[in-house]
């Protein structure tokens, strides 16, 4: 299985009309690591500095207030770490050698820059005081350095960033991807992608967008677009909107971990809890979800046996935090419903009339035409294919649901089941028009029979 | 850090004028603004029927045309800038201002420094 997935992920690249794979590599952060057969060991390294990566970005950006002066000097101090610690050994506290090497260039830097001279006098007073009590800030941070990366979450989902920026910037900043990596994910250029980050970090800069986490006040109305971003990226690796391939699964792995994070930093937020369950319940389906060609498999043709059940383990617990000690939100809701799938061994056990429960209380908190749909097929399940198609039908005219292929495949198939393969033709015909990747065309081909 | 407030009324009626909201809604803003201490400037602007385009010429013809007129759903109407920390901050302080209601707008954009 894991075999099929790396081969499967080599193939990804090369319809994105942006970098390879190599490229990706080649011009990553660390690029000017060791050439030549020091490349397997420059990515091993490369993985361990991902997670320090935006620590340290964070710590940085803290401390200086400037995101771009604390990438490159981050960049440095990690290149400077490939540089010297093969030779020298690896120090006893790396993430602090890091953060004293990437402090000590960033300062050289400001005092090159005249601009900043005034500043930094003030900053280096503040990294004195911060410095008098970092030891503390040491210990309750994860591993050695305090960890400030929920700042940078609330800097780069900023609602004044375009929402495609948002995504971006958090895959850079906090997953700790490459440009080109980032530009590959988006299926755009490099260049592109590169000038819509430069674009982002000029607006927080110039237009001075806080590196804060908002106030218990503020939460309520900063948190969702936070974990919409994450969401996001989830569902763009889960259910590629254009490309040769179905599943993205480089990206859902990145918003796992990204909703990890969250989770580790706001753990008494139900719907952190929520969003990170939501994930591991749908993502734990990943293997089954495609057949050897690349086809998409539905919910009921799975084999429910490559279903990963320690993740839904893990999701089921975090379901029972995201819907007790207060009202429930959508993310936990979805996780509800996700889990009623992950638990049932087969379609017919699956307990319909919950989901179709759990589906009126998702209305009722983001009412929308798509979570109609789905209420409908949990509908067509339980009471049979006539209801749902009557309430499919009911919302004909909703406009979102007209580029929306899994809206006609829903008809397609619930017409098919009522013995209606004139229309349900018609219904298939309309979702081959409108989607987006090939696996999903070839589905709806094989379903009309050609 | 200084950011400008962009003042764009909503539905505008025949003549320009534009505002549902009330006068009195205005000197509360206007007062908590200077209260607070970060009022730089600010004026509001005439109705628009009292404007004028002047535009110079490559030639250095100069034009000047009555207008403009009420072309855009969105007028300018007046403009504040005051000095807070952040974007945030900002924000905070064009949402609570009466033009960004009933269907107005507030721009915030921030004002250039040139190191000065």
């Amino acid at each position: 299985m894991a075999g099929e997935d790396a081969s499967a992920e080599e193939d990804l690249p090369a319809a994105g009309g942006g970098a390879s794979a190599e490229d990706a590599r080649a011009a990553g952060a660390f690029g000017a690591g060791p050439p030549g057969e020091g490349c397997g060991a420059a990515e091993a390294v490369e993985a361990v500095f991902r997670e320090e990566r935006g620590l340290l970005l964070a710590s940085l950006t803290r401390r200086f207030g400037d995101l771009d002066l604390a990438e490159e000097v981050t960049s440095e101090a990690i290149e400077a770490a490939l540089r010297h610690w093969p030779a020298e050994g690896v120090p006893a506290r790396p993430g602090a050698w890091l953060l004293t090497t990437a402090r000590r260039k960033a300062v050289d830097r400001l005092r090159r820059d005249r601009a900043y001279a005034a500043r930094l006098a003030v900053l280096q007073a503040d990294a004195e005081r911060d410095d008098a009590v970092a030891p503390a800030a040491d210990v309750a941070g994860v591993g050695e350095l305090p960890d400030e990366r929920l700042q940078l979450f609330f800097t780069c989902t900023h609602p004044a960033l375009a929402a495609e920026d948002r995504t971006a910037l958090t895959l850079r900043c906090l997953a700790g991807l490459t440009t080109p990596e980032v530009a590959r994910a988006f299926l755009v250029p490099t260049a592109t992608m590169a000038q819509r980050i430069v674009r982002a970090k000029k607006k927080i800069r110039e237009a001075r967008i806080p590196f804060r986490v908002p106030g218990p006040d503020e939460l309520p109305e900063r948190l969702p677009g936070v974990l919409q971003v994450v969401y996001s990226v989830f569902t763009e690796g889960y259910a590629a909107s254009s490309g040769p391939r179905l599943q993205r699964l480089d990206l859902a792995e990145e918003a796992v971990r990204l909703a990890r994070i969250l989770h580790r930093l706001l753990p008494a937020e139900r719907e952190t809890a929520g969003l990170l369950a939501l994930l591991l319940l749908v993502h734990a389906r990943r293997d089954a979800r495609t057949g050897p060609e690349g086809e998409p498999v539905l919910l009921e043709e799975q084999d429910r046996g490559r279903w990963d059940r320690a993740m839904i383990e893990e999701g089921r617990d975090l379901v029972v935090r995201a819907l007790t000690g207060g009202p429930a939100g959508p993310y936990g809701v979805q996780a509800a419903i996700a889990a009623l799938h992950d638990e049932a061994a087969g379609v017919e056990s699956t307990d319909w009339a919950q989901i179709v429960a759990l589906y009126d209380v998702l209305l009722a908190l983001t009412p929308s035409p798509v979570v109609a749909v789905n209420r409908a097929v949990a509908v067509a399940m339980r009471d049979g294919p006539g209801a749902g198609l009557a309430l499919l039908d009911a919302l004909a005219g909703e406009p979102r649901l007209r580029a929306y292929p899994p809206y006609a495949v829903a008809r397609g198939d619930l017409l098919t089941r009522l013995g209606r393969e004139g229309e349900a033709a018609v219904a298939y015909r309309e979702a081959l028009e409108a989607a987006g990747t090939e696996p999903e065309r070839a589905a709806l081909r094989r379903k009309l029979g050609e | 850090m200084k950011y400008m407030l962009l003042i764009h009324s909503g539905a505008v009626d025949e003549r320009g004028g534009a505002p549902e909201c009330t006068v009195e809604d205005w000197m509360a803003y206007d007062k908590a603004v200077r209260d607070a201490g970060i009022h730089v400037s600010g004026e509001s602007l005439a109705d628009l029927v009292t404007a004028t385009t002047v535009r110079v010429s490559p030639t250095g013809e100069r034009t000047v045309t009555d207008g403009p007129f009420a072309e855009t759903r969105e007028l300018l109407g007046g403009f504040l800038v005051i000095d807070v920390p952040d974007l945030d901050a900002a924000l905070d302080w064009a949402a609570r201002c009466p033009g960004s209601r009933d269907g107005g707008a507030v721009v915030v954009r921030p004002v250039a420094d040139f190191g000065a």
